[in-house]
C-alpha cells in the first residue's frame, strides 16, 4: 500500500535497512521461539503479527480458542507497513509468527520467497465476496483469509453539486463547473509531485488499460497492459487535462492538501478512499459515496485493497493456526468484531450486507463491486516508480506519445531484469 | 600520562566500609547473571555460534576485572563490546550477504525452498468434499478415519488406501468417534501435542490404490479433503520431479531449481555469488548510469552542504561575536532553533511550504507563480540544499562562535599593531586557527551528509525521477536512498545483496575519504 506512509517513517525505516542488513541480530537469541519442543506436553504457542487496529479483535477471539484449545496465543505488534519486510526476513530465519495480518498484494513476493502455506475454506469460500478470494489466489491456490476489502470511490459535497452520482467525468465536469468550480472541479490526489496512480486508476481502467492483462480465471499475467492506443488514449487524457490543457491536475496535490480542498469547500468531487470520510464530517461537509465515473467509456474499475491472515510456510503449529483461523476467525462474529474494530468493507458477505444499511458504506461498496483486485504478482512492485512518475510527467505537460511508452518499456525491462 | 603512585583501587580489596569493592562486586553479578541467562537462551535456541561468542565474552570480562593484571582493559573493554556487537558484526553481516544473492526469491535454505515448492504444488482435487475427519492411530501409527457422503466410516493410512471399516460409530459433530481396531485421538490431545501435530499435517492417506486419484489431507484435524501433487523430491539426487511430464528440476549455482528447458519454480534459496553484485553495481547498464549520476549528486550534496553551511555559520557567529550588537544572548538562542527542530519535521514542513501552488514560498517571494521547487530535477536540488543550510548552519553558528571565543587575544592584538586590516586578520589568523579546531567536525559533517537519509527522503523521496530509466532512482537520490529502494524494504522486488555491496562501496568511500582529510588537518595543526 503505497499511501499513508505515516510520519516518522524515515526514522522507523532506517532502522528497517539496519535491521535487514544486520539480520537476526546477535544479541537477541530468546525473542520468541515459535512453540518448540512439545515432548514435555504443554501447550503450544501459536504467535501472531498483527497491526494496533485489529490486534484487540484477534484477541477476543483468541480468548476463546485459548480456552478451547488450551494453547496460548501471543500476539505481537508491528507496524502494518512492516508487516511486509519482516514477515520475509523472520519466517526463514525460524524467528516468524505462525499467522499475520497483511495486504494481498504482498502475496506475489510471499510465494516466490516461499514464506506463505496455501489455506482452504472448503465450502465456507462461498460466504466470501469473490473478489476477496481472487486477491489472494496465486496461481489457482488460495494463500489467506481475507476479512477486509477496501477501495477508493468519487466522493461529492452534496451541499455544492447536490446528491446525484454522474456517471461519465463530462458529466462530473459539468456539474462542477454550473456549480461555480469551473477552476478546480475535481480534486487529483497525486501525492505531491511523486504522484500517485493508485487512486485514480479506476479512470485508467475506463480506457482499457489496465496495468497488467489478467487471464480467463482472473490471475494476472505479467503482460503489461497498459501500452498500445488504449494507454496512449489514457496518458493523453491526462496530459490534456494538465498544466497544457485544462489544467484541473496538477503535481501539487498531497494527501493533506487534497482533504483540505475539499473539506473547505473549494473543489466539489474528489476520489479518496474510506479513511478520509472523517476528516471530511468533521469539517462539516455533506458527503455522498458514488462509484468513480467513466472517463474513457468503459466501467471505471478502481483498484480493490484486500486485507487477510496470512499462515507461515515454516509454522510449527500448522494444525493449531488452521484451527484458529478456520473456526475462530472466518466466523461470522469475528468478523464483525474486526469490522468493529476497524471499520472497512467486511470481506464476508454477510457481515458486509448488515453494514450496507449505512449509504457511505454502501456507496463505497458499489465503488469495489466495479472494482478490480490491485495485482498481486511480484512485477506489480517494478511498476509504481515509473508509473507515477510518468503521471507527474504528464500533468507537467510532456509529449504524452513519448512519456507513455518511455514508462512502459522502464517497466517491461525492470520486470524483464 | 604519569602513574599515580602504586596504590589498590578501591575495586580490589576490601577498605574501610568497602563500598567500591561492594559495588564492583554487585556490578559483576549482576553482568554475570545477564550473561547466564542469554547463555541459556542461545543454548535453547540452537545457536551454537552465539553462544560460544557469549561464553568467551563473559570469561575474558571475569578474568580482566577480578585480575590485577588487566587494568587498562577494564577501562576499554565495555567500549570493545559494543564496537563488536554494534559495529564489527553489522559490518561483517553486511559483507557476508553482499557475496550472496539474498533477496526476493532467494531469502531460505534450500531446504525451504523445497518445501515451498510441493506446498505450492499440491492442489485441491476439483470439486472434491470436505468430509468430516477424526485422527486415529494404533501404537505408533497414524491414521485417519472420514464419514464419507453415505454414512460410513473409512479409515487409512500413509501405506493403507481408504478402506471401509463395520461397527464403527458416528459422533455428533459427523466426524468417526469411535473405530473398531483403532484408537480415535482425543482433539485436545491434538492441540496440546506437538509433534503428533506436525506427523498429523504431514500425514497423505492415499484415497485408493491408484496415486493418481490423489490423498486426503486435513489441515486443522477435523475436516479432510483430496489432494493431488505432480512435484516430487527426491532426497538423493536432490532433484525435484514433475511426474505429470517428466521433466526434472536441478539446483543451479543462483539457488533455483531450473528444468533442462529453462523453466524456474518460483521459490529459491540464497547462495554465495562472489564479486557478482560488485560487478553488477559498475557494469549492468540498468544501474551503473544512474548510479554515476546519484554518486556525483552525493559528493555535490555532502561537499555543497559542509560549505555553505560552515559559511553561513561562520558568518553569523562573526557579526554576532562583536561586542556593539545587542541583545547578542537572545538573538544568538533565536540562531539556534532550526538546530533543535527534528529534522524530518522541517523537512515536512519545507515540502509543504515548497509546493508550487499552495506553498508559502512562491506565494510570498515570488508573486504566487507556480515555481515546481520539488519537480524540476535542478530545482529539487537547490531546494535540498537550502533547507539543509537551513537546517544545518545554527550547527556550525554555535561551534564557531565557540571557537572564536577560544581564540588568543595577544595574538589579534599584535596583527593590529602589526598594521592588519580587518580581511587580512580574518584571512591570516582568525581563519585557520577556527580550521584547527573545527577541520575535523567538518570531516564529520561530510560523513554525516553523505548518508543523510532523512532529508533526501522526507523533502523528495528521490524525485523527480530519472527519465527513461529503468532502476527505480530520481535527481535528488543520494546513494544512501539509491540503496533502500534497491534493498526493497519500502516494497518492490528486494535485492538486499546488491544493497549490502553498495553499502560497502559507500562506506569504503567514506573511510578513505575521512582519512586523508584528517591527514590534512594534521598538517595544519603544524602551522
Amino acid at each position: 500500500m503505497r499511501r499513508n506512509l505515516a510520519v516518522g517513517v524515515a526514522a522507523v525505516a532506517t532502522m528497517a535497512l539496519l535491521a535487514a542488513c544486520g539480520g537476526g541480530g546477535g544479541d537477541t537469541p530468546a525473542a520468541e521461539s515459535t512453540g518448540s519442543g512439545g515432548a514435555d506436553g504443554s501447550g503450544a504457542e501459536l504467535v501472531i503479527w498483527s497491526d494496533a487496529e485489529r490486534a484487540e479483535a484477534i484477541k477476543n477471539a483468541a480468548a476463546d480458542f485459548e480456552a478451547d484449545t488450551g494453547a496460548t496465543v501471543t500476539i505481537v505488534q508491528k507496524n502494518f507497513e512492516d508487516l511486509r519486510a519482516d514477515f520475509l526476513s523472520q519466517v526463514p530465519t525460524g524467528e516468524g509468527p505462525d499467522i499475520t495480518v497483511g495486504a494481498h498484494d504482498w502475496l506475489g513476493e510471499f510465494v516466490e520467497s516461499g514464506v506463505v502455506d496455501t489455506l482452504d475454506l472448503g465450502s465456507r469460500a462461498a460466504d466470501f465476496e469473490p473478489v476477496t478470494l481472487d486477491a489472494f489466489t496465486y496461481d489457482g491456490q488460495l494463500y489467506a483469509l481475507p476479512y477486509a476489502q477496501e477501495s477508493v470511490a468519487l466522493i461529492q459535497n452534496v451541499d455544492l453539486v447536490g446528491d446525484t452520482a454522474p456517471t461519465t467525468w463530462d458529466e462530473m465536469i459539468q456539474m462542477a463547473t454550473d456549480a461555480g468550480f469551473g477552476d478546480r472541479p475535481f480534486i487529483l490526489y497525486t501525492n505531491g509531485a511523486e504522484g500517485d496512480m493508485y487512486t485514480s486508476y479506476a479512470f485508467q481502467t475506463s480506457f482499457g488499460a489496465p496495468v497488467f492483462v489478467q487471464d480467463d480465471d482472473g490471475s494476472y499475467t505479467s503482460e503489461v497492459g497498459m501500452a498500445g492506443d488504449a494507454g496512449l488514449a489514457y496518458a493523453q487524457w491526462i496530459h490534456d487535462n494538465g498544466a497544457a490543457g485544462t489544467g484541473y491536475f496538477t503535481d501539487t496535490v498531497d494527501y493533506d492538501i487534497g482533504n483540505e480542498l475539499f473539506s473547505t469547500g473549494q473543489s466539489p468531487f474528489i476520489v479518496q478512499g474510506p479513511w478520509t470520510i472523517p476528516t471530511y464530517q468533521d469539517a462539516g461537509i455533506d458527503v455522498a459515496v458514488n462509484p468513480i465515473p467513466s472517463a474513457g467509456g468503459e466501467t471505471a474499475a478502481p483498484f480493490v485493497g484486500v486485507q487477510g491472515f496470512y499462515l507461515s510456510a515454516q509454522s510449527q503449529n500448522a494444525l493449531l493456526a488452521n484451527e484458529f483461523l478456520a473456526n475462530y476467525v472466518a466466523t461470522d462474529d469475528a468478523q464483525q468484531a474486526l469490522y468493529d474494530a476497524d471499520p472497512r468493507i467486511p470481506a464476508l458477505t454477510a457481515v458486509a450486507e448488515q453494514e450496507a444499511d449505512d449509504p457511505i458504506i454502501a456507496g463505497f461498496i458499489a465503488s469495489a463491486q466495479n472494482g478490480v483486485p490491485m495485482p498481486n504478482i511480484p512485477e506489480m512492485g517494478s511498476v509504481w516508480e515509473f508509473w507515477n512518475a510518468a503521471q507527474i510527467a504528464l500533468i507537467k505537460g510532456d509529449d504524452p506519445q513519448t512519456t507513455w511508452t518511455g514508462a512502459v518499456s522502464s517497466i517491461e525491462s525492470a520486470i524483464g531484469g | 600520562m604519569s602513574e599515580a603512585p602504586p596504590r589498590e583501587s578501591h575495586a580490589r580489596s576490601w577498605r574501610g566500609l568497602g563500598g567500591g569493592f561492594v559495588a564492583k562486586l554487585l556490578l559483576m553479578m549482576l553482568v554475570n547473571a545477564a550473561g547466564i541467562a542469554a547463555i541459556l537462551s542461545a543454548h535453547a535456541a540452537q545457536a551454537w555460534v552465539i553462544l560460544g561468542v557469549l561464553v568467551a565474552g563473559l570469561v575474558v570480562a571475569d578474568w580482566i576485572y577480578f585480575s590485577k593484571r588487566a587494568v587498562p582493559l577494564k577501562y576499554l573493554f565495555p567500549g570493545l563490546v559494543f564496537l563488536a556487537v554494534f559495529q564489527m558484526f553489522t559490518l561483517l553481516y553486511t559483507g557476508y550477504v553482499a557475496f550472496t544473492n539474498y533477496g526476493t526469491g532467494h531469502l531460505g535454505s534450500m531446504q525451504q525452498a523445497v518445501d515451498a515448492a510441493l506446498i505450492q504444488d499440491e492442489r485441491p482435487v476439483e470439486d472434491s468434499p470436505q468430509y468430516p475427519l477424526s485422527v486415529v492411530r494404533d501404537g505408533d501409527l497414524l491414521g485417519f478415519a472420514i464419514t464419507d457422503d453415505a454414512d460410513t466410516v473409512q479409515v487409512g493410512t500413509a501405506e493403507d488406501p481408504l478402506a471401509e471399516v463395520d461397527g464403527a460409530t458416528i459422533g455428533d459433530n459427523g466426524s468417526p468417534s469411535a473405530v473398531p481396531g483403532w484408537e480415535v485421538v482425543p482433539r485436545a490431545e491434538l492441540f496440546t501435542d506437538t509433534d503428533l501435530q506436525q506427523r498429523v499435517v504431514e500425514l497423505r492417506v492415499p484415497i485408493s490404490d491408484d496415486a493418481e486419484d490423489g490423498s486426503l489431507r486435513t489441515r486443522e484435524g477435523s475436516t479432510g479433503g483430496v489432494y493431488t501433487s505432480r512435484l516430487v523430491w527426491d532426497p538423493a539426487e536432490q532433484t525435484i520431479t514433475n511426474t505429470e511430464t517428466g521433466v526434472v528440476y536441478s539446483p543451479s549455482d543462483r539457488g533455483s531449481f531450473v528444468s533442462p528447458d529453462g523453466d524456474r519454480l518460483a521459490a529459491g534459496w540464497y547462495v554465495s555469488v562472489g564479486f557478482d553484485n560488485f560487478v553488477r553495481a559498475f557494469t549492468d547498464a540498468t544501474y551503473a548510469g544512474p548510479l554515476l549520476k546519484v554518486t556525483g549528486w552525493t559528493f555535490a550534496f555532502a561537499i555543497l552542504t559542509v560549505l555553505t553551511s560552515f559559511g553561513l555559520g561562520l558568518l553569523f557567529a562573526l557579526i554576532y561575536n562583536d561586542q556593539r550588537v545587542r541583545g547578542r544572548k537572545v538573538l544568538r538562542t533565536l540562531f539556534i532553533l532550526p538546530y533543535a527542530f527534528p529534522a524530518f519535521m522541517s523537512a515536512l514542513l519545507w515540502r509543504g511550504m515548497l509546493n508550487s501552488e499552495f506553498g508559502v514560498i512562491n506565494e510570498w517571494f515570488f508573486l504566487g507563480s507556480d515555481i515546481g521547487w520539488l519537480s524540476d530535477p535542478w530545482l529539487a536540488k537547490i531546494a535540498i540544499l537550502w533547507v539543509n543550510l537551513w537546517l544545518s548552519y545554527p550547527y556550525w553558528f554555535l561551534v564557531t562562535t565557540g571557537a572564536l571565543q577560544a581564540l588568543p587575544a595577544d595574538v589579534m592584538e599584535a596583527a593590529r599593531v602589526d598594521g592588519a586590516g580587518r580581511w587580512r586578520q580574518f584571512r591570516s589568523i582568525t581563519l585557520p586557527m577556527l580550521l584547527v579546531s573545527t577541520a575535523p567536525l567538518a570531516i564529520a559533517s561530510f560523513a554525516f551528509n553523505f548518508n543523510n537519509f532523512t532529508i533526501i527522503y522526507m523533502l523528495t523521496g528521490g524525485g523527480p525521477a530519472f527519465s527513461g530509466s529503468s532502476t527505480p532512482m530520481g535527481s535528488t537520490d543520494i546513494l544512501i536512498s539509491a540503496i533502500y529502494q534497491i534493498s526493497g524494504v519500502s516494497g518492490g522486488r528486494a535485492d538486499y545483496g546488491l544493497a549490502s555491496a553498495l553499502s560497502i562501496v559507500v562506506f569504503i568511500v567514506i573511510g578513505v575519504i575521512s582519512a586523508l582529510a584528517f591527514r590534512r588537518t594534521r598538517k595544519l595543526e603544524e602551522m
